[in-house]
């Protein structure tokens, strides 16, 4: 591990902070366009972001210290996952020093603060969002393991740079197993990061929100950093994605030449997975939150099919 | 008091050497049966344990006293109170130390009839002595199993000594039988599923520093009993045991978690949660004989220290998590959470170490309890080598069910830190809470201490603890550490790496760089406002979402396995109350009909008892002749 694979890996920790406002505003954008709606500039996002950022931070007198260190916290975790996934190149130390469980630890204990910060304030909004988030997250969490779980064992690796060499060194096969987990994984994004018709971060509505409820007690650089944290998340749900299913034109030397190829080839695939979301999102509406177990038990199910067809099918070819 | 943490720290100080040696010690003591001395012995499998009896005892040494000092105006003596718990700590101790089945048996009986009197300590509660009762009865149903299982393997080895034990050689069809009623026998005291319904029961109703010793250290001395029998003497390894152990644990700690989560008494959450990590240690061990039974030594030495790990793990966090409870109790007189909130401000140091037990227990990074649930992780992701396709697909299921163990605990710590130590308090007493004194914080803090280091250094902890299968397996884990202090590499480098002190480093270091910067601004004000009401009226301490109501999501979802009682009482003129009780459902399908039984075989033997002498001496008659004929 040199020092330009350090730099490297810096640089994509800084492109996954940079690049997610960015696709949360194109995500708006083709909604905007699919409702008819001219909608707001790309780099809307980054606008709020510096608005938040001047402005003073509110706290109510109820909060405890817990509050204002749970932004840092949720950030930090978010950022540090979002930096183990394989943005532009394999064979980078981030991914070493945190491999597939290690990053869904981390989000799990980003939103193990979230959700004590909403109950910090002792309002019947955080709660809700706080219990709600935690149920989908306990129903989730499971799904996901067992998505990634199929993954680290065609690789023998739970190292995710590991396992998008092994998807790229072996020639495309379609696997039963692969799919499976590729269609839990995506139930799982969108229950994670809050989209419709999961959860609806749109909604002005207090009653329907998860999300949003956990946020509505942060103002100022509180809230800028819960939002920021949140983008990183959905441009992380969907690099995991992107990459690890199909990792075609990552880095696999650290030559700039190279490197730029794997950030058109990542900005590419994040363009057109983005756009399917926002037409999901447009096409479908909002469930009740008692139906929601019933979409998470179906990723469940997909990714733990994914893991059974692999150990009963594919071990060994 | 401090003779306790004196002992604790001797304990812990000769199981580290135990440990560091790697051979064993053994002596005879000037006691016993005049054929049978009483042996003991230590190796690297009872150092270990001897180890986290030590460190735990320490930390309750520091607590003990200045919580005990709120009970000596109380009518209950404390003299009793130290005297048991100096037997019941000698009783764990000699456990470990053992190398006779007779010694075993003794200090085994010692530590259960001790903790009974700890249970039954506060008598004067009729629902104390029904759980001690309890308590007493499974207590000696799981003796009398574990005294069976040496029976059958002394009956092979010669002799009670685990020395001749271990040389016995047994067909299957017998070992498997001294397995089972092992792991009856031990399962019982470690309160696995469907076994487990006194725990829940007993633990809570000790002072809380016995019940942390309980949690933390007695279910402990039932793992190492188990692994001592099964791992150490008996010493054959069979994937059908494996796959038992696995069942069983994964569905110890589905359950256990659930219902943790459906508790709201603090203690009684806590000690279902105990439920759950002995169930995470059996799948750690049920991994552990499926590999070596199907020839995989080194992977079954893999999932043996992740066992052993989240042993240690569950030992520290549980015991600071039943202090940090027994704060509470201490300067609120409260156990339920309904009652609770806004503690963190009151206490705020017993609200720092609470987080860091609660962080560790739901296995997040980068605490004790996220290293021992990806080695089991780890240990489960190897199934590919096995050749059974049954084997390779219910080792992944059972990992299943520990990914969502792991997130409904997480779950549950958040609604428990949030409704007791967020938030504002609930009642008159919770608001008035001051903090306690500083040996407790001290206590605790040791403990939250100790949850940190073993998250963040595991490649010296692995290190050290590695020398438990090289003993008892020949085989250990020489990657693990191959790689430097720095990373942790279970099975190759190239398979899974984590680095827990660079995560650490790089997460304290993002997380106050960024709000560093952010300070450095325009802005670095931060104005104190009220909460958001909507409009309408200012949010009240009752507006908050209780316990009950947090976990109502979950409980509809999982509706199925518990046995609720829901409804809403509207009496005339009376305002209308909503009642809910959830209860266990191990009672209704397995304890209810045993004691049902139970007493109709009694009422029958009864009519025996017809109160006429002749009668009864016609019944000794009988029973001579009998016995006569059987011998002759």
């Amino acid at each position: 591990m040199t020092a330009a694979a350090w730099g490297v890996a810096l640089l994509q920790g800084l492109l996954y902070a940079a690049l997610a406002p960015l696709l949360v505003g194109w995500v708006r954008k083709v909604k905007a366009a699919l409702q008819n709606r001219r909608g707001a500039p790309l780099i809307q996002p980054y606008r709020d972001l510096r608005k938040l950022l001047a402005k003073d931070a509110r706290v109510a007198h109820t909060a405890s210290p817990l509050f204002q260190v749970a932004p840092y916290v949720v950030f930090a975790t978010t950022w540090l996952a979002a930096s183990a996934i394989p943005l532009l190149a394999t064979g980078l130390p981030t991914a070493a020093i945190a491999d597939m469980i290690v990053l869904v630890g981390l989000l799990a204990l980003g939103r193990f603060f979230l959700a004590l910060a909403a109950m910090d304030v002792g309002t019947a909004f955080g709660g809700m969002g706080a219990s709600r988030e935690m149920l989908i997250a306990a129903l989730a969490e499971p799904a996901m393991l067992m998505a990634v779980f199929t993954l680290a064992m065609t690789a023998h690796s739970t190292n995710l740079a590991t396992v998008v060499d092994y998807n790229l060194t072996n020639a495309l096969v379609l696997r039963p197993s692969f799919l499976f987990a590729l269609g839990g994984l995506l139930l799982v994004a969108i229950a994670e990061t809050g989209r419709i018709p999961v959860d609806n971060p749109a909604t002005h509505l207090e009653l329907t929100m998860i999300h949003e409820a956990m946020l509505l007690e942060y103002s100022g650089r509180h809230l800028a950093l819960m939002e920021w944290a949140a983008q990183i998340k959905l441009l992380l749900y969907g690099t995991l994605i992107a990459n690890t299913f199909l990792p075609w034109g990552i880095a696999e030397h650290l030559t700039p030449a190279a490197l730029a190829l794997g950030l058109v080839a990542i900005v590419f695939k994040l363009v057109l997975l983005a756009a399917a979301l926002a037409v999901a999102e447009t096409v479908l509406a909002k469930m009740r939150l008692f139906r929601t177990p019933a979409f998470l038990n179906l990723a469940l199910l997909m990714s733990l099919l994914g893991l059974l067809s692999y150990v009963i099918l594919e071990v060994g070819t | 008091m401090p003779l306790l943490g004196l002992a604790g720290l001797a304990a812990l100080v000769a199981g580290l050497v135990a440990l560091g040696e790697g051979r064993a010690i053994t002596a005879t003591l000037p006691l016993g049966l005049p054929w049978l001395p009483w042996r003991v012995r230590l190796d690297a499998l009872a150092g270990f344990f001897l180890a986290v009896i030590g460190v735990v005892t320490c930390g309750v040494g520091l607590y003990g006293p200045a919580y005990v000092r709120a009970l000596e105006h109380g009518r209950d003596s404390l003299i009793v109170l130290g005297g048991f718990t100096g037997l019941f700590l000698t009783g764990m101790l000699l456990v470990t130390l053992a190398d006779d089945a007779f010694l075993f048996m003794v200090a085994w009986e010692l530590m259960s009839l001790s903790s009974y009197f700890l249970v039954a300590f506060q008598h004067e509660n009729a629902a104390n002595r029904r759980a001690a009762f309890l308590y007493l009865l499974m207590a000696h149903v799981g003796g009398l199993s574990i005294l069976l299982a040496f029976g059958v393997l002394a009956s092979f080895g010669g002799s009670f000594a685990f020395e001749a034990m271990r040389t016995g050689a047994m067909p299957f069809g017998w070992a498997s039988v001294a397995f089972l009623l092992a792991f009856l026998g031990f399962g019982m005291k470690a309160g696995l599923v469907p076994l487990h319904a006194w725990l829940p029961e007993a633990h809570p109703v000790a002072p809380s520093h016995i019940s942390a010793l309980m949690s933390a250290v007695m279910l402990k001395v039932a793992v190492y009993g188990f692994l001592r029998v099964v791992f150490d003497l008996l010493h054959q390894f069979h994937w059908q045991w494996g796959v038992a152990l696995l069942l069983v644990g994964s569905f110890s700690a589905l359950m256990g978690v659930l219902y943790a989560l459906m508790q709201h008494d603090l203690k009684r959450l806590l000690a279902y949660h105990s439920v759950e990590n002995l169930g995470i240690i059996f799948i750690g061990l049920g991994l552990s004989v499926v590999f070596l039974g199907t020839g995989h030594p080194v992977l079954g030495s893999l999932g043996l220290i992740a066992a052993l790990y989240h042993t240690v793990n569950h030992a520290l966090f549980k015991g600071l998590l039943f202090l940090g409870a027994g704060a509470i109790l201490h300067s609120s007189h409260e156990r339920d959470l309904e009652q609770m909130g806004g503690l963190l401000r009151r206490m705020p140091w017993t609200g720092l170490f609470f987080l860091v037990g609660c962080i560790s227990i739901s296995a997040l990074p980068p605490f004790n309890g996220f290293v021992s649930e990806w080695l089991t992780f780890q240990a489960a992701l190897q199934a590919w080598q096995l050749d059974s396709g049954v084997l390779r697909s219910l080792i992944p299921i059972a990992s299943a069910v520990l990914a969502l163990t792991g997130a409904l605990a997480a779950a549950c710590f958040v609604k428990v830190y949030g409704v007791a130590f967020l938030g504002q308090a609930r009642s008159r007493h919770v608001r008035r809470a001051r903090p306690v004194p500083m040996g407790m914080r001290a206590g605790q803090g040791l403990l939250a201490v100790f949850c940190l280091v073993l998250g963040i250094f595991p490649t010296g902890v692995i290190e050290v603890i590695d020398a438990v299968p090289r003993q008892i397996l020949g085989s250990g884990l020489p990657e693990a550490s191959a790689h430097g202090w720095l990373w942790l590499t279970p099975v190759s480098a190239a398979t899974a790496s984590y680095s827990a002190p660079l995560l650490a480093v790089i997460l304290g270091v993002v997380a106050a760089g960024v709000a560093w910067t952010l300070r450095r601004g325009a802005v670095r004000r931060v104005r104190r406002c009220d909460a958001w009401d909507c409009g309408f009226a200012p949010p009240a301490a009752r507006m908050q979402y209780t316990a009950t109501a947090f976990a109502q999501p979950i409980r509809r979802v999982f509706g199925l396995l518990f046995h609720v009682e829901e409804g809403v009482d509207a009496g005339e003129g009376a305002a209308a109350r909503y009642r809910l009780r959830v209860r266990d459902r191990a009672w209704g399908l397995l304890y209810a009909p045993v004691a049902q039984a139970v007493e109709f075989a009694a009422r029958r033997v009864v009519r025996l008892q017809s109160g006429n002498i002749r009668v009864y001496l016609g019944w000794t008659l009988a029973t001579l002749v009998a016995l006569l004929w059987i011998i002759a």
